[in-house]
């Protein structure tokens, strides 16, 4: 991996500021990535957030190597929140279709579909909490039910960190501002949400692999 | 052997307008307190590090006291020593060092170095600092609360930082971790600002390797924060949940004065692995800004280019990474497989490699400089010696065999002090020197300056050197009091008395540097645009202090690398990164009368490493 990224970024480290020659025109292009600045941000955000998730799995998989690791019985309720979520990726996607061709009903129609379906994955998630409260997970104390509520829980809530952006997008969308204004909100919304959805996805295979 | 023509990019047009817009506050309050300008927002955290800083600095000097003169002081008891040690250490770490590099400098000097506006996400700017004071007030209110801040050490061990028994394991212990939460919150919030803006708004003609190694350490120390803060925002949530909801992540089954607690199965262990996931990365959070200033500070002061540029960057990178990879080496005694410690000595070993480098490299700028020893340059040469001194004991201390008997002595304060306290915070004294007059218009006095550096080296150098030797003798760290042993004399305690003595002294001499920063404000030397005769931009703004906006109607546009001091056949000894070269195909006209005279340069021969041969030599 490292011979990749050194590879990949010897273009900018394997020069010689001090004998460099470089022709007028690549001046003007070599100010910043050609990306829009806030898009960049995303990723560098996604980034910290991949470590906190990645840190945590790691976190999970230490602590289940211990020999007293007590599985848990998993909410069934679950898999019908990660088919829900899936839906509202792929809403998120057609939205940034539709915002891509500029049609501005089918944009307002996806963000809301994808806004229904978002709360209704984060209100799923909230009765799998419910379901193992009510079969005595909560109060039994053990790490592993511990961990499901954590990671569940921070999931969630950079959720609803998206959804903030996206409530934003929607009530521009609905005061009828053009296409335009719009476009990159939503197709940062649909990188983010792909992107929890794919965390979601990492999460529950890590959590089904270790119950029972 | 190459024949190259020197160094500068062919003339290019200038900047249009900047198409940045900025919010351009009318109030004294949107100017100054609710301020979206990245020099104001510096200065805002520089003076509340600083600030809290102090409060540290007061507790080092109450813990020396207790040291010193054991049972002298009434008002110092165990728990109420180990809360000190615990502030200290904790505000000095995060709450200052992190905070002041990373938000001071970073947010001071980035936009102007790399030739921006300000940072691209200007709100978000704002809003990072607020969440950085409402963690210090967290912090702070603990001195406030029934039974006070904990005391378990700044590293928060659990279990014995929950349980009933050490200071503060009630309230103390959960606001401390809510604001290492919020720390960390207001840190993403600036950290993103400080990486792309690096990456996106950098002007024209600055090349990621033009850029000087002051924005390089900066930024890659903010990519390390980055990466490694999360780790510490998990441990401290996780340790939250046990100590309110009684959760068990980190807990163990014990029992705790014959009772046994509600907790079932948690590991400590774990608690430490994440703990160090991110303590290791934050020596060199710490460290790699203080090597990029450092370097731009003695290449400025001897009037050289910096020796080794890439070898430079290459060796902040390799840093970098090989920085997440020896956490375990401060848990040698936790009682790991022998052969985990031996991966994590290893690789602990192999970071010196580039560690080295770039002391190599400064030393070689040094060679036939032409040094001037300004109150900056004193302070970058003291930071090279302490921190060759702070970095060999941490070769010892790397090594298992070698840590087991030292670890739990004074030797350890000793080595981390000299390599991440002292070191830093020379760098630290060194940058506000250097840069003060960019921020204030006004020249810090040099004669108090001069007074402040000799007092604060030497008698760093008196309370650590000895502490070394303490160590050896077996004096424990973390302990109230020696009381009688066998093995360590008593002339350890005469010891103990002088190296308080000294701290004393050094801690006071800081007032006169207070002093020196407010009296300089009102009747310090004008300062002029660029008092050292620097090349980076942040000295070539059309006012001083810069306005928001940082350069004039238009951004400058860069030519050149960092480090064209003393170029042969120059005018001057320094040509400003936005200076245009002087005859180029294609150019218009000669500018600027200082410009170099590329006729008069000619071809110019390169050694072996790429460096211009000077005149005559």
């Amino acid at each position: 991996m490292v011979i990749v990224v050194g590879w990949l970024v010897r273009p900018t480290l394997n020069v010689k500021p001090w004998v460099e020659q470089r022709p007028v025109k690549d001046i003007d292009g070599d100010g910043a990535l050609r990306l829009p600045t806030i898009k960049v941000g995303l990723g560098v955000f996604l980034t910290v957030a991949t470590s906190l998730f990645a840190l945590l799995i790691s976190a999970y998989h230490m602590r289940m190597m211990a020999a007293d690791w007590v599985t848990l019985a998993l909410p069934r309720v679950l898999w019908l929140n990660t088919a829900v979520l899936i839906l509202a990726g792929v809403a998120m996607q057609w939205t940034r279709s539709a915002a891509q061709w500029g049609q501005i009903d089918n944009v307002r129609l996806g963000l809301i579909a994808a806004g229904i379906l978002t709360f209704s994955f984060l209100a799923g998630q909230l009765w799998a909490w419910q379901q193992l409260n009510a079969s005595g997970y909560f109060v039994r104390n053990d790490p592993a039910t511990a961990f499901f509520y954590l990671l569940t829980a921070l999931h969630g809530l950079h959720l609803l960190g998206g959804m903030w952006v996206w409530g934003r997008t929607t009530a521009k969308v609905l005061r009828g501002v053009e296409v335009a204004k719009v476009r990159l909100s939503v197709e940062l919304c649909a990188v983010y949400w792909h992107y929890l959805l794919l965390v979601w996805l990492v999460l529950f295979a890590v959590l089904l692999h270790t119950h029972t | 052997m190459t024949t190259v023509t020197h160094d500068e990019s062919p003339y290019a047009p200038p900047a249009e307008v900047g198409e940045v817009e900025l919010y351009h506050p009318k109030t004294f309050i949107g100017k100054y307190i609710w301020s979206q300008d990245a020099k104001v927002i510096a200065v805002q955290y520089a003076i509340t590090a600083i600030g809290v800083g102090l409060v540290a600095l007061v507790l080092s000097g109450i813990m020396r006291l207790q040291l010193g003169f054991p049972h002298e002081f009434s008002f110092i008891n165990p728990s109420n020593y180990l809360q000190f040690v615990t502030m200290h250490g904790m505000i000095m770490v995060i709450y200052l060092l992190t905070a002041l590099f990373l938000g001071g400098f970073g947010n001071y000097l980035i936009p102007l170095m790399v030739g921006a506006r300000d940072m691209v996400f200007p709100y978000v700017n704002m809003v990072s600092y607020w969440v950085y004071l409402f963690a210090v007030l967290l912090l702070m209110a603990r001195f406030f609360v029934p039974s006070g801040p904990t005391g378990a050490g700044w590293t928060l061990y659990p279990p014995q930082a929950i349980l009933p028994g050490t200071p503060g394991a009630n309230w103390g212990i959960v606001l401390m971790l809510i604001s290492l939460a919020f720390f960390i919150i207001g840190f993403t919030m600036g950290g993103l600002n400080y990486v792309v803006t690096v990456l996106q708004a950098r002007t024209r003609g600055m090349t990621m390797m033009r850029l000087p190694l002051t924005v390089w350490g900066i930024f890659m120390a903010t990519i390390l924060a980055l990466l490694a803060f999360p780790a510490l925002f998990v441990s401290a949530i996780m340790m939250t949940l046990d100590q309110t909801l009684g959760t068990s992540f980190f807990m163990p089954a014990l029992v705790s004065r014959g009772e046994h607690l509600g907790y079932n199965g948690g590991s400590p262990i774990l608690f430490q692995h994440l703990f160090w996931f991110f303590g290791h990365p934050e020596v060199y959070i710490v460290a790699l800004p203080a090597f990029g200033i450092v370097s731009d500070l003695i290449s400025v002061n001897a009037r050289k280019n910096i020796f080794g540029y890439r070898m430079m960057v290459w060796a902040i990178l390799a840093i970098g990474g090989l920085s997440f990879m020896v956490w375990a080496h401060h848990m040698y005694v936790s009682g790991m497989n022998p052969y985990f410690g031996f991966f994590f000595a290893t690789t602990t070993l192999i970071i010196a490699v580039p560690t080295a480098l770039k002391v190599y490299n400064w030393v070689l700028t040094l060679w036939k400089g032409d040094i001037h020893l300004t109150v900056p340059m004193l302070f970058a040469i003291g930071f090279v010696f302490t921190f060759i001194n702070g970095g060999l004991t941490g070769l010892f201390l790397g090594n298992v065999p070698v840590d087991i008997p030292l670890s739990g002595t004074m030797f350890v304060v000793a080595h981390f002090h000299m390599v991440m306290a002292v070191s830093p915070i020379l760098v630290v004294f060194g940058a506000i020197y250097h840069w003060y007059p960019k921020v204030t218009g006004r020249m810090l006095n040099d004669t108090l300056g001069k007074f402040h550096f000799w007092v604060t080296f030497i008698g760093t150098y008196a309370i650590y050197y000895p502490m070394h030797y303490l160590g050896f003798l077996g004096v424990p760290r973390r302990y109230y009091a020696m009381g009688n042993s066998v093995v360590i004399p008593d002339s350890a305690q005469s010891l103990n008395a002088g190296i308080t003595i000294a701290a004393l002294i050094v801690g006071a001499v800081q007032a006169v540097f207070l002093y020196n920063l407010i009296w300089s404000y009102f009747r310090g030397k004008p300062a002029g645009g660029n008092p050292w005769r620097a090349t980076t931009l942040e000295w070539q703004t059309p006012e001083t202090p810069p306005k928001h906006g940082n350069f004039g109607p238009e951004l400058p546009v860069v030519y050149r690398w960092a480090y064209d001091y003393s170029v042969p056949g120059a005018a001057e000894d320094f040509i400003p990164q936005n200076q245009p070269p002087a005859k180029t195909p294609g150019g218009p006209e000669k500018t600027l009368e200082k410009t170099l005279d590329a006729a008069e340069l000619g071809p110019q021969k390169l050694d072996a490493s790429g460096m211009p041969k000077p005149v005559g030599g």
